[in-house]
């Protein structure tokens, strides 16, 4: 079975469907480096989907070329190809004839694993993704939306894939159970490093998972390929500054915690930990009518000050 | 007042005074002819149905492969199986037996017939239900595509083939009894010869009777079968 994380690169990568005028997607080229999770973002029709497809050949190149580790996708046996690597969809996809256990050991089967290994595997994973180790035998239908999302994770993460494909993964879920298992796949991506290519029609999930983005327009041409930072502060161009929207001075704001800022001497006022993000700070500056916040540290003692010329210069 | 000059029922001992009145339902006619009759016509009528069934399954099951994986063979198929149950089954004996015979082979031909209807379409309808995302997933995760049919799409269709399976074999055991037209076999095979024989009205009653017990029996027995293969289907439904 595969194992690490995979450089992955398009190379001109190109999908057009006879008899449509335009491509889905367009001499798209871009280098994911080995763990390290690429956004693809966009509206619709952008061809964010279908550049994902391309990966695991579910949809076929036209023309170009895509690399994992240096392979092409096309010198590889189609269905080795597809089981080293990952793939969740937004609606999941669970098999609700298979239990949860079953449905995690799907692609480690078809690697001919056995019962107690698929057991044990089962076991890590779903505590990995912080589920109880008795989900092991229920249904998917007995699973909230998140609960069942956490296993397409579970399942995709089982084979250990050098490489995940992530289709909208969390769009179908409400926003409060969406914001956490962000933050439980990035705490998650810390421990397993993969090599991820995440789609997300929202800028604002692709600005808070995404080392790097790839902004694609309709007709699949990528725009912008950068670091999150970078596309808030240089957009591109008008349709970048566009998507990303007019709060986007904000959005930056908020990729920062205080304990990377330089902080001023200790001072009195409203208290804010400095695990804390600038925007964070800001909104409480903006509510208390202040102008210097005074930060704390884990403890909470006060271990300096930030002043509203710090965070909007 | 039309008085008896002898017994009128057709499988007669000593009459009791029951069968020889023919009343209702005679307990005693049915003690003594349950083992030279009643248990007989039932067992042969479990073996007219389970091979009717059997050979029907495996029928619509190839047909039901055929029609899944190429798409314009299913209208065809599916028309063919139309028309074979609209035949009218005593029309259809009586069509079959220049050909083979007064035998069980012309009954088991007109059984397999009436199942193929409900259990082809079943099976396409099954298959075609499962959901597109399942099957972009198991491809996605490197299933074979004799893999996504056996892991995926067979299973997930199989509430709807069982339920297809209930129908057919229900309706087999009711039709089967039309058998005895052509064959001494199977629990129509008292009923008609009670209908000849003045009406013996306790025969015919225990006789239907079985039949109808016979269906609900194995209709059941399905239901556990379903149970015990898809115990997940119940949870889906409750969603």
């Amino acid at each position: 079975m595969p194992g690490q994380a995979a450089e992955l690169v398009f190379d001109e990568a190109t999908k057009e469907y006879a008899g449509r005028a335009g491509a889905a997607v367009d001499h798209l080229s871009l280098t994911v480096p080995a763990g390290e999770i690429c956004v693809l973002v966009g509206p619709s029709g952008g061809g964010k989907t279908t550049a994902l497809r391309l990966v695991n050949r579910l949809i076929s190149l036209t023309s170009g070329d895509i690399r994992i580790d240096g392979t092409s996708i096309l010198e590889q046996d189609l269905v080795e190809l597809r089981r080293g690597i990952g793939y969740v969809i937004q609606q999941v996809g669970l098999f609700p004839h298979m239990t949860v256990e079953a449905n995690i050991g799907t692609v480690p089967r078809l690697y001919g694993r056995s019962k107690p290994w698929i057991h044990t595997r089962s076991q890590e994973l779903l505590e990995l993704v912080g589920l109880d180790s008795s989900y092991a035998a229920r249904y998917p239908a007995q699973l909230s939306g998140g609960e069942r999302q956490r296993v397409g994770l579970a399942r995709a993460l089982a084979a250990d894939p050098p490489l995940m494909l992530m289709d909208e993964p969390f769009a179908a879920i409400d926003p409060i159970v969406r914001a956490r298992l962000q933050d439980e796949f990035l705490r998650l991506q810390q421990e397993v490093r993969k090599t991820v290519v995440f789609v997300t029609h929202d800028i604002d999930e692709a600005i808070k998972v995404g080392d790097r983005i790839a902004i694609l327009r309709p007709g699949g041409r990528l725009v912008q390929y950068d670091t999150p930072m970078t596309i808030l502060e240089h957009p591109k161009d008008d349709f970048v500054a566009e998507f990303v929207g007019v709060d986007r001075a904000l959005k930056a704001l908020a990729l920062h915690t205080l304990a990377e800022l330089e902080l001023g001497p200790p001072t009195d006022g409203p208290r804010v930990p400095r695990t804390a993000t600038a925007r964070d700070a800001l909104a409480l500056m903006i509510e208390k009518r202040v102008d210097a916040l005074a930060v704390t540290d884990d403890e909470g003692k006060v271990v300096g000050s930030i002043t509203r010329e710090v965070l909007v210069p | 007042m039309i008085v008896a000059t002898g017994p009128v029922i057709p499988n007669f001992g000593q009459g009791s005074s029951c069968e020889v009145n023919n009343g209702w339902f005679c307990t005693d006619w049915v003690s003594q002819h349950w083992h030279d009759t009643l248990q007989p016509a039932l067992i042969q009528h479990i073996e007219l149905t389970v091979i009717a069934v059997g050979i029907g399954f495996v029928l619509a099951f190839a047909l039901a492969l055929v029609g899944f994986r190429y798409r314009l063979l299913d209208p065809p198929i599916g028309l063919f199986s139309d028309f074979l149950y609209t035949i009218p089954s005593l029309a259809l004996f009586q069509l079959l037996i220049p050909i083979t015979g007064i035998s069980v082979t012309t009954v088991e031909i007109a059984l397999v017939s009436y199942t193929l209807l409900v259990l082809y379409r079943n099976m396409i309808e099954g298959l075609r239900n499962v959901p597109a995302e399942l099957v972009d997933v198991a491809r996605g995760s490197g299933f074979t595509r004799a893999q996504t049919f056996m892991r995926v799409e067979l299973p997930l269709a199989l509430p709807a083939i069982l339920a297809g399976l209930r129908i057919a074999t229900v309706s087999t055991i009711s039709i089967a009894t039309v058998a005895s037209f052509v064959i001494a076999k199977g629990l129509g095979s008292p009923i008609f010869v009670a209908l000849e024989q003045d009406v013996f009205k306790t025969e015919i009653f225990m006789a239907g009777g079985m039949a109808v017990a016979l269906a609900l029996v194995a209709d059941g027995l399905l239901v556990l079968l379903q149970r015990v293969l898809t115990p997940w289907a119940r949870l889906v439904r409750a969603t």
